[in-house]
């Protein structure tokens, strides 16, 4: 019977190293989002000031992340790093490293973006006051995109916390390989544990992103109102 | 004596080909009033944007308490902590608190100890009748008080010219009169030196120790107060106060 094979999470250990791959697949997600988020402020900024080079350089930045498929940066991270330039890093923090420079890219797509929608006048209140740049875009600009960027940031973070899921193809032990390794090694006793243990993993996803996506909706409608 | 603070010279402010400020001269002294007046477009905020380098004016000469100014960012900084301004759309920052807004520039730019900022600020505060605002965000705030904050946040940097870019012009005729209240009190009892750009005649006719008529960017008139509003002129400046039921 079907529903018998939910007992393959009782074999062994299963269920914590479940849990163990997902904690895996968290933490690489938190800590490129953390660092992408960082270095996509800085790059935001540098796009809305006068300098055509900084601009035209940033933009091929973004729009090679932009297109370049995720997998295929985790392969150049995970395989070129290495071999062309001798960075031998675990290959979670290969992970970390890709997934950081593309979170920035997009990122500071979105600062951008959000840092040119706030009224000129704000800029120039802000100049005749006396602030210089840098205190314009600490004390004035950034605090008020802030608010204009949440739900775009919160979407792009449920998109990395997905795209986890690939992490398994750089031989990391996320949720995914783990759930695999599950099932290959029960093949024989719970033929159907594919199910149960694919359900699991979905559950688990759907418990991270479905809160965040349901905030960023709320936010969005929030502010066409 | 009369001591000069302000003093202009052959100023010119293009857009791409059309010229928006031709051959601009005037003088200003400490503790007295400019009004410029003039029809919309004429480039009264335009110059008055030019005095404290948010315009890059095209050429000409700006002397601010008799040095002749070196129109780079870095400079203007330095001269707009002397020149404060107040602009039509008031432009608080609404990320801060009344306080947070006043507290702001004196404390990051100026580098001024919190208490004294604070005590100066809840002293103008209680001046313009706002003092139980202090922890108030702009968006709690109607126009007419956000107008008097805003003015409250030039003060506290002490400047030594105010500039006040059409203030009054999106207010209710209620809040219009207690603005210029505030306005009429900085001249007369703190003897500020003001450049007001504004379309209030009768307001004008009273504050106004010298006036400037601007059309079409150039100054047609640079006349005494008193005496534009009673023998212009210039042909045009009549026309202008006769359209403005003056």
């Amino acid at each position: 019977m079907a529903h018998s094979a939910i007992n393959v999470f009782l074999e062994g250990n299963n269920i914590s190293r479940i849990i163990g791959g997902l904690w895996t697949s968290v933490w690489i997600a938190a800590v490129s989002l953390v660092l992408g988020l960082a270095l996509g402020t800085i790059l935001g900024v540098l796009r809305t000031l006068p300098n055509k080079v900084i601009r035209f350089v940033l933009r091929l930045y973004l729009e090679f992340f932009r297109i370049v498929p995720t997998i295929v940066l985790l392969y150049l991270a995970y395989y070129i790093l290495p071999r062309t330039f001798h960075v031998n890093w675990p290959a979670s923090w290969m992970a970390v490293l890709a997934f950081t420079l593309w979170v920035a890219a997009e990122f500071s797509d979105i600062v951008r973006g959000a840092i040119e929608s706030v009224p000129k006048s704000q800029r120039e209140s802000g100049l005749a006051l006396g602030l210089n740049k840098m205190q314009l875009f600490r004390y004035v600009l950034l605090p008020q995109a802030a608010k204009l960027e949440l739900p775009a940031t919160i979407n792009l973070a449920t998109r990395v916390i997905k795209t986890t899921s690939l992490l398994m193809m750089i031989s990391i032990m996320d949720v995914v390989a783990v759930g695999q390794q599950i099932i290959e090694a029960n093949n024989q006793q719970y033929p159907n544990a594919v199910f149960w243990v694919y359900g699991l993993i979905f559950i688990l996803y759907f418990i991270i992103d479905y809160p965040l996506s349901a905030w960023s909706k709320r936010l969005t409608a929030k502010h066409s109102r | 004596m009369a001591e000069e603070i302000l003093k202009v010279e052959h100023l010119n402010q293009f857009y791409g080909d059309w010229q928006a400020l031709h051959d601009i001269n005037f003088t200003l002294n400490r503790g007295e009033v400019l009004t410029l007046l003039g029809p919309s477009g004429s480039g009264k905020s335009t110059l008055l944007r030019c005095l404290n380098g948010l315009e890059n004016y095209k050429s000409g000469t700006i002397y601010f308490e008799g040095k002749k100014v070196d129109p780079t960012e870095k400079n203007w900084q330095n001269i707009r902590q002397k020149i404060g301004m107040v602009f039509q759309s008031y432009d608080l920052f609404p990320n801060l608190t009344v306080m947070e807004n006043i507290l702001l520039a004196p404390r990051k730019v100026q580098k001024r100890s919190e208490v004294d900022v604070k005590q100066e600020a809840t002293k103008l505060l209680k001046r313009v009748g706002l003092e139980k605002y202090v922890n108030a965000y702009p968006r709690e705030l109607s126009g007419g008080q956000k107008q008097r904050i805003a003015i409250v946040r030039a003060l506290a940097m002490h400047p030594e010219i105010m500039l006040f870019d059409e203030v009054t012009a999106s207010l209710d005729p209620e809040m219009v009169r207690g603005i210029l209240k505030i306005m009429s009190d900085l001249s007369e009892k703190d003897h500020m030196t003001m450049i007001i750009v504004t379309h209030e005649m009768s307001f004008a006719a009273k504050i106004a120790d010298q006036v400037l008529f601007l059309e079409d960017g150039k100054i047609l008139e640079d006349t005494p107060g008193k005496e534009f509003f009673t023998k212009p002129k210039t042909k045009r400046a009549q026309e202008f106060l006769d359209s403005m039921n003056f």
